[in-house]
């Protein structure tokens, strides 16, 4: 599925200073029994966000008018656990466009890049940065500028660069996926495989 | 292939780059695609919508187990969006020509159980699955590894995925497990010291005496839970241990096809000299029935043990004090004889024979615990078969157990196998999060033993005490 193109991104952000957030927390299980892509932002977070009886728990930062944005900010390893890309659905659906962590699980990181969600990770120090200038006020905004790979905090003018790799970063600014790539190699890959012992 | 040293995990991972893209990441051929009914059903209908077929439908094997019950398979399946997933398994594998073990199949069961008793997982493959617990199939020496859906389609069109090559970690055990130390307590205990994330962006080789020594099966609790300490996978190199395993199995190579195999799969080892970014040294002795404490499966202790006072500060003590807040447990709180009202034996972690034996060592001659509910799901029917055919489900019969059918069940209880809120429960899978085994579930993860002995106690029990 092509995604839309991603170059800056200046945006309020949600924070959420918790570690080891895994993906059963972003999208609990009993609510991947879907047999297309729709409607997993309602269920975002849902046992954090709703008590059983369906009623929002007031003290969760998603049930909190004051915070909103494109921008989730997680403690670090955020994303571990099952490889449920529906947890990155979740996340698009709700409406975030990327997700700043000083640390990500592996395959989340994975899923969230191949739908277009950028994961942009940060020095500990600077995601403390992050967190303290949302609770100074909720709507200083974070500016993400993919095409030069920073992202500043603007009531400060603080900012750090950060990782990805040509690849990934140029699929993300034009639109294009793996698929799109792995399409138009196939005559490769059909001899590969006339070659492999298995 | 360089002639200079190199880990078994670049013999297999050199051995599949059909291309490497300069600052990105390496195209991968995949040997062996295992698919589900929970992870696939968006890449079919993607695929569908590009107009895209798949390339090789032999390579892709399809079972039902995430979602399915484990009483009554025979009926129709209660839950109707269970029920949809199923059915759309069964269509995308018959209108693609991808062979299908639906429920009520004797093959069925769960993927990472079935694939190597079909003799599916084979040394230097590379596998993968929409499925993180994909990392099992490492017992084999192959890298498999879990995958999300938007790669399951990648698989599906073009029999490869695109990853970066992660780093390379060794994690050596060396020495005697001590009594009541099994494959799962070795490898908790391994997470504990490394933590949930200690080996993320790394490929794991497991490596000295301890796995050398091991069963197949014990070797695929062990790289089943590489995942929970972040890393990619866990591999363990192929020895006559796996050969035998393999040998004579439905899908394995036969006769000369055999003598071939086998001549490779004997090169796939680490060579003396070849460099790990990171290494390990445990010592098995200190190793000891584990039990976990917290929300995570990093969190675990000795089942003697106290749980730790945390020395962290800032957001690292608030998760901390989040956790215990959730299990009902403090700081310095013993595990023994904590109150266990759910037991649960079964996932792909700990549902092979292996652990349906060491299960009925602890019951035979006792009693259920009145007030525990217990749960024993076979990881698959050939399992199930095994367990009558061994004597073991009479064993549970007259110590008050029921056996159950093949499936995931409550290790992420997307089924009817759901652990109530505030209950605790004992628990053979894999993980511990909130949640993870029904809202408000409490998760003490451990061993077959572990959760044997509190199966019949009623309370956290070292196993070692009820052990001749």
């Amino acid at each position: 599925m092509s995604y839309d193109k991603f170059t800056i991104l200046k945006s309020t952000a949600v924070p959420m200073p918790i570690e080891n957030v895994d993906t059963d927390q972003i999208i609990p299980a009993r609510f991947l029994k879907a047999t297309e892509r729709k409607g997993f932002g309602d269920n975002l977070f849902r046992d954090w966000r709703y008590n059983s009886d369906n009623t929002p728990k007031k003290d969760f930062v998603l049930n909190n008018p004051l915070y909103s944005g494109k921008i989730l900010v997680g403690g670090k390893n955020f994303g571990s656990g099952s490889s449920r890309e529906h947890a990155a659905w979740a996340i698009y659906d709700y409406g975030f466009r990327c997700v700043v962590s000083s640390f990500f699980a592996d395959i989340f990181k994975n899923n969230a890049i191949n739908i277009g969600i950028l994961p942009v990770q940060v020095s500990e120090t600077f995601l403390d940065k992050i967190f303290t200038a949302i609770e100074a006020n909720p709507r200083n905004e974070i500016e993400i500028n993919l095409p030069d790979q920073t992202i500043a905090i603007l009531s400060t003018g603080e900012s750090e660069s950060f990782e990805i790799n040509g690849y990934k970063k140029h699929n993300l600014v034009n639109g294009y996926d793996d698929i799109d790539y792995l399409q138009a190699m196939k005559g490769e890959i059909q001899s590969f495989a006339s070659a492999s012992v298995y | 292939m360089s002639s200079q040293p190199a880990t078994l995990f670049d013999k297999v991972w050199d051995a599949h780059v059909v291309r490497k893209i300069t600052d990105g990441p390496d195209v991968l051929f995949i040997d062996r695609h295992f698919i589900h009914e929970v992870t696939s059903p968006v890449a079919f209908l993607s695929l569908e919508r590009r107009g895209l077929q798949v390339m090789f439908p032999y390579k892709t094997f399809a079972t039902a187990d995430h979602n399915t019950p484990t009483i009554n398979q025979h009926l129709p399946v209660q839950d109707p969006l269970s029920a949809i997933q199923l059915k759309a398994l069964e269509t995308n594998s018959g209108k693609y020509g991808i062979s299908h073990w639906g429920l009520g199949n004797p093959k069925n069961g769960i993927v990472h159980v079935v694939g190597p008793e079909n003799g599916i997982t084979q040394p230097g493959m590379t596998i993968v699955c929409g499925d993180s617990h994909t990392s099992t199939h490492g017992a084999f020496g192959a890298i498999a590894f879990g995958i999300g859906t938007s790669e399951v389609e990648m698989v599906l069109s073009s029999q490869c995925i695109m990853q970066p090559k992660p780093k390379k970690m060794r994690i050596n055990v060396n020495g005697e497990l001590g009594k009541g130390v099994t494959p799962k307590d070795v490898v908790l205990y391994i997470i504990s010291k490394l933590t949930a994330a200690g080996a993320t962006g790394y490929f794991v080789e497991f490596a000295g005496d301890v796995f050398a020594n091991m069963s197949m099966e014990g070797r695929m609790t062990v790289c089943n839970m590489s995942i929970e300490m972040g890393a990619r996978g866990g591999m363990i190199a192929p020895d006559e241990t796996t050969f035998a395993y393999i040998k004579g199995k439905d899908r394995a190579p036969k006769e000369e096809a055999w003598d071939k195999a086998l001549a490779y799969w004997k090169t796939l080892k680490t060579d003396d000299g070849a460099g790990f970014d990171k290494e390990y040294h445990f010592n098995a002795a200190d190793i000891e029935p584990m039990i976990t404490f917290g929300t995570n499966p990093g969190m675990g202790i000795g089942i003697s043990k106290r749980i730790p006072v945390t020395q962290e500060l800032g957001s690292g003590r608030s998760s901390y004090e989040k956790s215990l807040n959730y299990m009902g447990f403090q700081e310095d709180d013993g595990m023994l004889g904590k109150k266990v009202d759910y037991v649960f034996i079964g996932s792909c972690t700990n549902g092979r024979i292996e652990d349906f034996r060491a299960f009925a060592s602890i019951i035979k001659g006792r009693k259920k615990a009145d007030h525990v509910t217990a749960w024993i799901v076979p990881g698959s029917h050939v399992v199930e078969r095994q367990i009558k055919e061994e004597g073991i489900l009479d064993i549970m019969q007259k110590a008050g157990f029921e056996l159950r059918q093949p499936g995931c069940s409550a290790c992420l209880a997307m089924n009817d196998d759901k652990i109530p809120a505030g209950k605790y429960a004992v628990s053979t899978s894999n993980r511990n999060f909130e949640g993870r085994q029904g809202p408000g579930a409490r998760t003490m993860l451990a061993s077959p033993l572990v959760a044997a002995a509190a199966a019949v106690t009623g309370v956290v029990t070292d196993p070692r005490e009820l052990m001749n």
